[in-house]
C-alpha cells in the first residue's frame, strides 16, 4: 500500500492528512506547532498520524507541504547577505526602483524608503553589454569582473544574484559571469535573472532573482533539514513543496527557485478550498481566508483559481506567477480608531497580532480589535468554551470599545456593530478587486469562509457580494492540508518572444513550443514523474501592439497547428472586452510563450458525515441560547457544537456554531444546511 | 451663459442624516472607485507616458461639480461657467484648451474627459479623467516647443466638445482631431483607455447609489465634503500663522535665453480664511512657460500638502476650498491671457509646490523639507529609423526627494504621485537607443541632517539619426536646503559626439539633430538637504559613502572624515566638526546656494552656458499689473522715452530689463 501525506504548519496548530493512493481512504490529524523548528511539529504529526491509520511510516511515498518559511524571511528581512552583478551603468537598479513613490500628491513627504534587498555595498558592476536584439554589443571583461568579485568576498556574502541587461534576449553573458563567480566564490549560490525569470523589464527582472537569493539559504536550510527527518525514518519518500501557483515542485527544484514559494502558504489555502468546495458541487467560488492581522481572497472558476504573473510580500513585488491572492490588512487583530481631527472610525491597518492580542484575550491588549467587537456583540460566546483554552473575557473587551463609542458618540454595541461592518466593507473591497474589477458577476459564485475568523464574517460577506452559498467547511487547518495532499506537481518553462501577428508563423511558434514543453517535462521527469503522466497547456501572453498589459491566453496547441494565429488572438479579443469594455481593432503582439506541464493528480474523496433521518439537529448538539446584537437590536442566538451536527441538519439564523478551532456565525434570516461532507452551506432562508 | 443641465427626472434630491459607519463605507468604496479608474487606464493606455509612467489623474465629483475623490481638485465649476451649451444624458466631453475650462489642465497635450453621470433621470454625480498625449500635432515633435510664442504653435485645440452625444462616439470629430498627431494610433488607444476609465466610475457610482439609495449616496458625498472641511479648518488654524509669510522661486530660463522669472507668494490667516497671494509674480512670458493656475487646483495642492505634511489620515476633497482664497493677478506668468503659449508648463507646476513647502513650512519649521524635485524634465528623441518607420519618445526625467523631516529623500525617485519610470529595455526593444549609464549622481544630493536625494544620470546612445527636445530647468538656481541643510546640485545636459567632441546642451532646447553613436548625458537635479549636516549620525554617513551615494570627499560636507577602508575616522570627525560649526555660525532657514546676481555672475564658468537676459515682458501685461503695484509694490514700471518701451526695475534685484516692444492683442 502506498500513501501520501499533506502536511500544513499553522502559527498554532500543524494539520496533517493521509491518503491511501488506491482507496483514496484518508486519516487526518492535528498537533501543536513547533514555531522554533516547525520539522519537529510535522515529525510528530507524522508518527501520530500513522498511529491513527496503524501503518508504517514507510509506506508514505510522498510528503506534499506548503511552507510560509520563504514568505516570513522576506517580512523580517531575516534572509542572506545577498551579492548582485549588474551590467555596467547599472549598479544602482534597485535604489532607483523604477523612482516610483507611494502615496497621493506630496506623498514623498512622509516616505522613507528602505535599502535594496541586495545591499549597495554589495553590488558590483560587469562590463560587457547585450543588445535588446540579443547581440553582444561589448564581450566581458573577465578580468575586472574577478577583481570585483574578490571585492565581495570580503564582504562575507551568503549569495549571489547575476542581473544583466537584456540578458532575457541572451543569457550567454550572464552564463559567462556564473563561471567566473563560481571560481572566486566556491559554495555561494548563484541566481541569474535569465534563469528565473528569462522577461523583459530590468528592475523587476533583478528584484526577482534578488528576492530568490535572498530566501535561498533559508529555505534551503529548512527543506534539507525536514527532508533529512523525513528519510531517516523513511529512505524512500520524497518530500514535495508547495509552490505560489498552486502547483507541487520537488525539494531540490523549490531550494533553487524558492521566490516560487512566496506564497505557498496561502496557495495551500485556496487548493484546500477548491477541493473541499468541488466536493460539495461547487467549482465558481471565491475564497475568503480571515485570520488574525490579514484577508486572504481569490477567484476561482470551473475549479482553477485565477493566477497572476506577480506576487507581493511586504514591499517587495516580484515577478513569478502565484494564485491571484489579494491580501488586506484587515484581520481578527485589526484595531478600530477614531481620528480627532475627522472623527471617522477607521479599522487597521495597526493590527494588536497575537501579542498583546485582543482585550478580550485578557494577555495585556487594551485597543480595540475585530475579536473584541465580536465578543461585545455575542458572536464569540464568552460562556461558552470547547477544548479550546482561550479564556474570553467579555468585559475587557466592552472596556476596549468604550473609547470608539465615546468618541462616535453612540452605544458600545452600535460601536462595535461599525467595527464589524467597517472591516467587513473592507474585506468587501479586495473580494471586489477579484471579481467585479475583473470583470466577473459575484452572483456567480459560492463563497467559501476559512482561516481563523473568516467563519464569524462569511456570512454577511455573502450578503454584502451576493454570492451563495456561503460554504463552511469543516476544520479550517485541515483545509490547507487537504489542499497540500491533492495538488499536482508543476512546472512552467517561458520565454519573451516579442513579435507583431503579421510577423509571426504557426511554425515558429510550434517549433518553441515544443521546446518549451520538453524543458517543462524534462524537469517533471527529474522529479519523478514520467512524462506519459504529465499534461502540458500552452499560455501566451498577448498585447495590442504598444499595449502596457499582456493578458494570458490559454490555447490548444493542436488548434494552433490546424489554424491560424486567430487561435490565440480571438480569446484575447475577447479578454479584452470582458475585462475593459472594448476591443481594439489593431495589431496585436506575443510577449511572452508558456509551456505548464502538470503530473497527475490524486482522486480522493472527503470524509462522509453520517445521516442524519432528521432536519432537526439532534439534542446533544444545541448548547443553549445567547444574546446577539444583529441588525441594530439584541436576539436570541441558538449555540451548536458543530462536531454533533449530522448531514442534512438544518441550522436557523441567527445561530453560533461552536468547534474546537474555529467559531461560525450565521444570521439572521439565514439558513445554513449540513451537506454530506460536514460543510455548512448557508443561504437566506427561502 | 453658463451650461444648462438636461434631466428628464425633476425629483429632488433629499439630503438626509447619514450615521458615520455608512459615511466611511461611501468614502471607501469612492476611493476605490477612483484606483479602478487608474488601473483600468494604466492596463489599457498605448503611450509610455501614461501607461508606464502613469502621466494623467482622474477625479469623481458630486453633483453639484466638487471633487469627493481624486488628486487635482474639481474644475467642473469653471467649467460650467465658460461651457454654453447643455449637459445631458449621453454625453462625453472632450477639451483640450485651458483657456476653456479656466486651467483644469495646463497645456494641450492633456486630454480630458469629462462624463455627467446619470441615474433615473437625474444629475447624480461626474467623472473625469485627464491624461497627458505624446503627440497631439504642432510644430515639434511632442508639441511642447520651448519657443512658442503663441498656443496656436502647440498642436490642436479642441474646445469643449460632445465627443459622445447620447452615447454614440461622433467618430468624424475623432478623426479630424488624430489626424492633426503625429502619433494617431496611440492617441486613439489612449482616448480608448480615458473612456473605458470613465465609464468604469460611472458604473461604480451607480451601483452606490442603487446599494444605498440616492438620497443617501447624495447626502453622503456632501457630508463627506463637509468632514473634509471641518478637519481642514482645524489643521489651518493649528498651522498657519496671522502673520504674513512671503516665499519666492524661479524658474531659470523660458528656452529662449531670458530668466529667471520669479513665482512670488504670500501667505496669511484671517481668522478661519487662509490667503494666498501671488502678487509679485513676474509678468507672463512671451514663451512657452507660463503655467495657467487654476486657484482651485491651487487650493488642492495646498491642502493635500497640509494633509501630508500635519496629519496624513485626513482624506482629501474638495469640501475646505472656502477655507482658502487665491488671488493671481492677471497677466502673470501663472495667470497669462490667451492665446500665450503654454505648453512648457511643467516647470512652474512644479516650482508651486516649492513655493508652497517655504510658505508653510516658516509657520512650522519642524514640517519644512528642502526644494524637491518641482519638475517633470522632459526627453524626447524622434525621426525615421533604418526601415522608414517614424519612431517618437517622450519621456519623463527622475531626480532627487528632497530631505524632509521624516527622513532622507529617495534618490532618483518621483515628486508625482504614482509616476514610474519607462523601462530602459522596453526603450531599447521599441526604440533605436541604448541606455548606456542609469544611475543617481554621487554628492549631488544636499548635505543635511536628512540628505536630500541624489539626482539621476541618464546616458541615451542614439543608434539612429534622428532629433531630439530637452526640457529641464534648476541649471541656474539651485534646489534650496533647509534649517541647515545644503542646496543639492544643478541640473546639466552634455552631448558627447563620436568624435569625442562634448557639448553642453542648454535645458530647455528643440531640434537638436543626433547622430548614430552619440551619446546624451541627461543630469537631473538633487534634492535640498534638511537639517544640520554636521549632526547626521556618522554611521549613516559611512553607510552612503559604501553604498557609492556619497564620496569620501562628498562626506566632509558632513564633518565626516573617512578612513581608507571606509570607516568613519572618528577623532577627526569631531576636529572637523567643530571647525565647521564654529565657522559657519547661525544655521540660516533657506540656503539657496547663493542670491539670483551671483549665480548669473558665476553661472558661464559653473555651468559652461551663458547666463540668462533679464527677461523682456510685453507691454501690455507690465501695464496690466502696473495697476495692482500699488499694494504690493514688488514690480515697479518706469516709463521710459519711447512710448511702447518700458524699464523694469524689481524691487529685490534691482536689474535692468529690456521689455519688447512687440504688442499682442490681448
Amino acid at each position: 500500500m502506498t500513501y501520501r501525506l499533506g502536511v500544513d504548519v499553522g502559527g498554532t496548530f500543524t494539520d496533517l492528512i493521509l491518503v491511501n493512493e488506491s482507496s483514496g481512504d484518508i486519516h487526518t490529524a492535528k498537533v501543536p506547532s513547533t514555531p522554533s523548528d516547525s520539522s519537529i511539529g510535522v515529525m510528530n504529526g507524522i508518527s501520530r498520524v500513522c498511529g491513527n491509520a496503524g501503518i508504517d511510516p514507510k509506506e508514505i511515498t510522498q510528503v506534499m507541504h506548503g511552507t510560509t518559511v520563504a514568505t516570513n524571511t522576506v517580512l523580517t528581512g531575516s534572509g542572506a547577505k545577498v551579492g548582485l552583478v549588474t551590467t555596467k551603468g547599472y549598479r544602482q537598479v534597485l535604489q532607483i526602483a523604477r523612482s516610483y513613490v507611494p502615496g497621493g500628491l506630496g506623498g514623498w513627504v512622509i516616505y522613507n524608503k528602505s535599502a535594496p534587498l541586495a545591499p549597495l555595498a554589495c553590488t558590483i558592476e560587469a562590463d560587457e553589454r547585450m543588445g535588446a536584439d540579443g547581440k553582444a554589443v561589448r564581450t566581458l571583461d573577465t578580468k575586472a569582473l574577478k577583481k570585483e568579485l574578490e571585492r565581495l568576498k570580503d564582504e562575507n556574502i551568503e549569495a549571489l544574484t547575476v542581473s544583466l541587461i537584456n540578458s532575457y534576449a541572451n543569457p550567454a553573458h550572464e552564463k559567462a559571469v556564473e563561471r567566473v563567480a563560481k571560481q572566486v566564490l566556491p559554495g555561494i549560490p548563484i541566481s541569474l535573472s535569465s534563469t528565473v525569470v528569462p522577461e523583459m523589464q530590468e528592475y523587476e527582472r533583478t528584484i526577482t532573482t534578488v528576492a530568490n537569493s535572498f530566501v535561498r539559504p533559508k529555505v534551503a536550510e529548512y527543506v534539507k533539514n525536514l527532508e533529512k527527518k523525513l528519510k531517516k525514518s523513511n529512505k524512500g519518500v520524497q518530500l514535495n513543496i508547495l509552490r505560489s501557483d498552486g502547483g507541487m515542485a520537488s525539494a531540490k527544484v523549490a531550494e533553487s527557485l524558492p521566490v516560487n514559494l512566496l506564497m505557498s502558504g496561502p496557495a495551500g489555502g485556496v487548493s484546500g478550498a477548491v477541493w473541499v468546495a468541488r466536493q460539495a458541487g461547487f467549482n465558481d467560488l471565491l475564497t475568503f481566508d480571515m485570520g488574525g492581522t490579514s484577508t486572504d481572497v481569490a477567484l476561482v472558476q470551473d475549479g482553477k483559481a485565477q493566477l497572476r504573473r506577480e506576487t507581493t510580500v511586504g514591499d517587495v513585488t516580484v515577478r513569478a506567477s502565484s494564485v491571484d491572492v489579494r491580501t488586506v490588512g484587515a484581520g481578527g487583530g485589526s484595531i478600530a480608531h477614531v481620528p480627532e481631527l475627522t472623527g471617522a472610525l477607521r479599522v487597521g491597518p495597526d493590527s494588536a497580532g497575537a501579542e498583546p492580542g485582543p482585550a478580550a484575550y485578557n494577555k495585556g491588549g487594551t485597543l480595540p480589535t475585530v475579536t473584541d467587537a465580536n465578543v461585545v456583540l455575542g458572536y464569540l460566546p464568552s460562556e461558552v468554551r470547547l477544548g479550546g483554552d482561550m479564556e474570553i473575557r467579555k468585559d475587557l473587551a466592552e472596556k476596549a470599545i468604550r473609547p470608539v463609542a465615546k468618541a462616535l458618540g453612540i452605544s458600545v454595541k452600535r460601536a462595535a456593530a461599525g467595527i464589524i461592518d467597517i472591516v467587513n466593507e473592507n474585506m468587501y473591497g479586495a473580494l471586489r478587486l477579484v471579481s467585479v474589477e475583473q470583470g466577473y458577476d459575484p452572483r456567480d459564485f459560492a463563497l467559501i469562509g476559512f482561516g481563523g475568523a473568516g467563519p464569524l464574517h462569511a456570512n454577511a460577506l455573502g450578503k454584502l457580494m451576493n454570492s451563495w452559498p456561503v460554504i463552511i467547511p469543516p476544520g479550517p487547518g485541515v483545509l490547507c492540508a487537504y489542499g497540500d495532499a491533492t495538488t499536482r506537481v508543476r512546472d512552467e518553462a517561458s520565454r519573451t518572444f516579442i513579435r507583431r501577428f503579421a510577423d509571426t508563423t504557426t511554425d515558429e511558434l510550434m517549433n518553441i513550443y515544443g521546446k518549451l514543453a520538453d524543458q517543462a517535462l524534462k524537469t517533471l521527469y527529474k522529479q519523478g514523474v514520467p512524462p506519459r503522466e504529465c499534461t502540458v497547456a500552452c499560455q501566451a501572453d498577448i498585447r495590442y501592439q504598444g499595449q502596457g498589459l499582456q493578458l494570458t491566453v490559454d490555447f490548444d496547441l493542436k488548434a494552433l497547428k490546424k489554424g491560424d494565429l486567430s487561435v490565440i488572438g480571438d480569446p484575447f479579443d475577447e479578454m479584452h472586452k470582458q475585462l475593459f469594455t472594448f476591443a481594439l481593432d489593431a495589431d496585436k503582439e506575443i510577449v511572452n510563450l508558456r509551456a505548464v506541464a502538470q503530473g497527475k493528480s490524486a482522486e480522493i474523496e472527503a470524509r462522509r458525515l453520517p445521516k442524519s433521518g432528521s432536519r432537526t439537529p439532534a439534542a446533544g448538539a444545541v448548547i443553549g441560547k445567547s444574546t446577539v446584537f444583529m441588525e441594530g437590536k439584541d436576539m436570541q442566538a441558538t449555540l451548536y457544537r458543530r462536531d454533533k451536527l449530522k448531514a442534512g441538519n438544518k441550522i436557523e439564523g441567527p445561530a453560533i456554531v461552536l468547534e474546537m478551532d474555529s467559531t461560525s456565525v450565521i444570521l439572521s434570516g439565514h439558513t445554513g444546511n449540513v451537506d454530506q461532507f460536514g460543510n455548512i452551506l448557508i443561504a437566506p432562508s427561502a | 451663459m453658463p451650461a444648462t443641465i438636461v434631466e428628464t427626472n425633476s425629483k429632488k434630491f433629499k439630503r438626509k442624516d447619514i450615521d458615520p459607519i455608512t459615511l466611511d463605507i461611501i468614502e471607501n468604496a469612492m476611493m476605490n472607485a477612483r484606483y479602478e479608474m487608474d488601473a483600468v487606464l494604466f492596463r489599457t493606455a498605448m503611450s509610455p507616458g501614461i501607461r508606464e509612467q502613469h502621466d494623467e489623474f482622474p477625479m469623481i465629483a458630486n453633483l453639484e461639480g466638487k471633487m469627493v475623490v481624486g488628486q487635482f481638485g474639481s474644475f467642473i465649476h469653471g467649467f460650467k461657467e465658460a461651457y454654453d451649451g447643455t449637459i445631458e444624458e449621453g454625453d462625453l466631453f472632450l477639451t483640450t484648451d485651458p483657456y476653456a475650462c479656466n486651467g483644469a489642465i495646463s497645456h494641450i497635450n492633456d486630454w480630458l474627459l469629462l462624463r455627467p453621470i446619470f441615474k433615473d433621470g437625474r444629475l447624480i454625480a461626474y467623472a473625469a479623467m485627464f491624461g497627458h498625449m505624446t503627440d497631439v500635432g504642432g510644430k515639434v515633435p511632442g508639441s511642447l516647443p520651448t519657443d512658442a510664442r503663441e498656443i496656436f504653435e502647440e498642436g490642436i485645440r479642441i474646445p469643449p466638445t460632445k465627443i459622445y452625444k447620447n452615447d454614440e462616439l461622433q467618430t468624424d470629430l475623432l478623426e479630424l482631431i488624430l489626424h492633426n498627431c503625429r502619433m494617431p494610433n496611440w492617441n486613439r488607444s489612449d482616448f480608448n483607455a480615458l473612456v473605458a476609465a470613465i465609464r468604469t466610475a460611472e458604473k461604480r457610482v451607480i451601483e452606490m447609489s442603487e446599494r444605498f439609495g440616492d438620497d443617501t449616496f447624495y447626502s453622503a458625498l456632501d457630508e463627506l465634503l463637509d468632514r473634509n472641511k471641518r478637519a481642514m479648518s482645524k489643521l489651518i488654524k493649528n498651522t498657519v500663522p496671522e502673520k504674513k509669510q512671503h516665499f519666492e522661486d524661479y524658474i531659470c530660463d523660458d528656452g529662449l535665453g531670458m530668466g529667471p522669472y520669479k513665482i512670488k507668494c504670500a501667505m496669511w490667516r484671517e481668522k478661519d480664511k487662509v490667503i494666498f497671494d501671488f502678487e509679485g509674480t513676474d509678468p507672463q512670458s512671451i514663451s512657452s512657460i507660463n503655467f495657467y493656475l487654476n486657484e482651485e487646483m491651487f487650493k488642492m495642492f495646498c491642502g493635500v500638502y497640509m494633509i501630508m505634511v500635519f496629519d496624513p489620515q485626513i482624506m482629501f476633497n474638495d469640501g475646505f476650498y472656502d477655507l482658502m482664497e487665491v488671488r493671481i493677478p492677471h497677466g502673470t506668468l501663472l495667470k497669462p491671457r490667451e492665446p500665450a503659449a503654454l505648453s512648457c508648463r511643467t516647470h512652474a507646476l512644479g516650482r508651486i509646490f516649492d513655493v508652497l513647502g517655504g510658505l508653510l513650512g516658516q509657520g512650522d519649521p519642524d514640517f519644512l523639507a528642502g526644494a524637491g524635485f518641482s519638475d517633470s524634465p522632459h526627453f524626447m528623441y524622434s525621426g525615421y529609423d533604418k526601415d522608414g518607420e517614424w519612431y517618437q519618445l517622450y519621456s519623463i526625467g527622475f531626480g532627487g526627494i528632497p530631505g524632509k523631516p521624516s527622513g532622507d529623500g529617495p534618490d532618483g525617485h518621483s515628486l508625482w504621485p504614482s509616476f514610474t519610470n519607462v523601462p530602459n529595455e522596453f526603450l531599447e526593444s521599441y526604440f533605436p537607443l541604448r541606455i548606456e549609464t542609469y544611475e543617481t549622481i554621487i554628492d549631488s544630493g544636499g548635505a543635511g541632517y536628512n540628505r536630500g536625494g541624489n539626482g539621476l544620470r541618464m546616458g541615451y546612445c542614439f543608434l539612429e539619426p534622428g532629433t531630439i527636445s530637452i526640457h529641464d530647468d534648476r541649471w541656474l538656481t539651485y534646489p534650496w536646503g533647509v534649517n541647515g541643510g545644503e542646496p543639492g546640485r544643478r541640473s546639466e545636459k552634455i552631448l558627447v559626439r563620436t568624435d569625442g567632441s562634448q557639448e553642453r546642451l542648454p535645458s530647455k532646447c528643440d531640434r537638436i539633430e543626433v547622430g548614430s553613436g552619440d551619446i546624451l548625458y541627461f543630469n537631473t537635479w538633487g534634492g535640498g538637504g534638511c537639517g544640520d549636516p554636521l549632526k547626521r549620525e556618522t554611521e549613516r554617513v559611512e553607510f552612503d559613502v559604501r553604498a557609492g551615494l556619497v564620496s569620501v570627499e562628498g562626506a566632509k560636507r558632513y564633518g565626516v572624515v573617512m578612513n581608507d577602508d571606509l570607516t568613519v575616522n572618528a577623532k577627526r570627525t569631531q576636529t572637523l566638526r567643530a571647525k565647521m560649526a564654529k565657522k559657519r555660525g547661525k544655521v540660516p532657514m533657506f540656503d539657496r546656494g547663493g542670491d539670483i546676481a551671483t549665480l548669473k555672475k558665476q553661472c558661464l564658468k559653473e555651468t559652461g552656458l551663458e547666463p540668462p537676459r533679464q527677461p523682456e515682458f510685453q507691454t501690455w501685461a507690465l501695464k496690466a499689473l502696473e495697476g495692482g503695484a500699488g499694494k504690493g509694490g514688488s514690480v515697479k514700471v518706469k516709463r521710459s522715452a519711447s512710448k511702447n518701451k518700458r524699464v523694469v526695475a524689481k524691487s529685490k534685484s534691482s536689474s535692468k530689463a529690456k521689455v519688447s516692444s512687440k504688442k499682442r492683442t490681448a
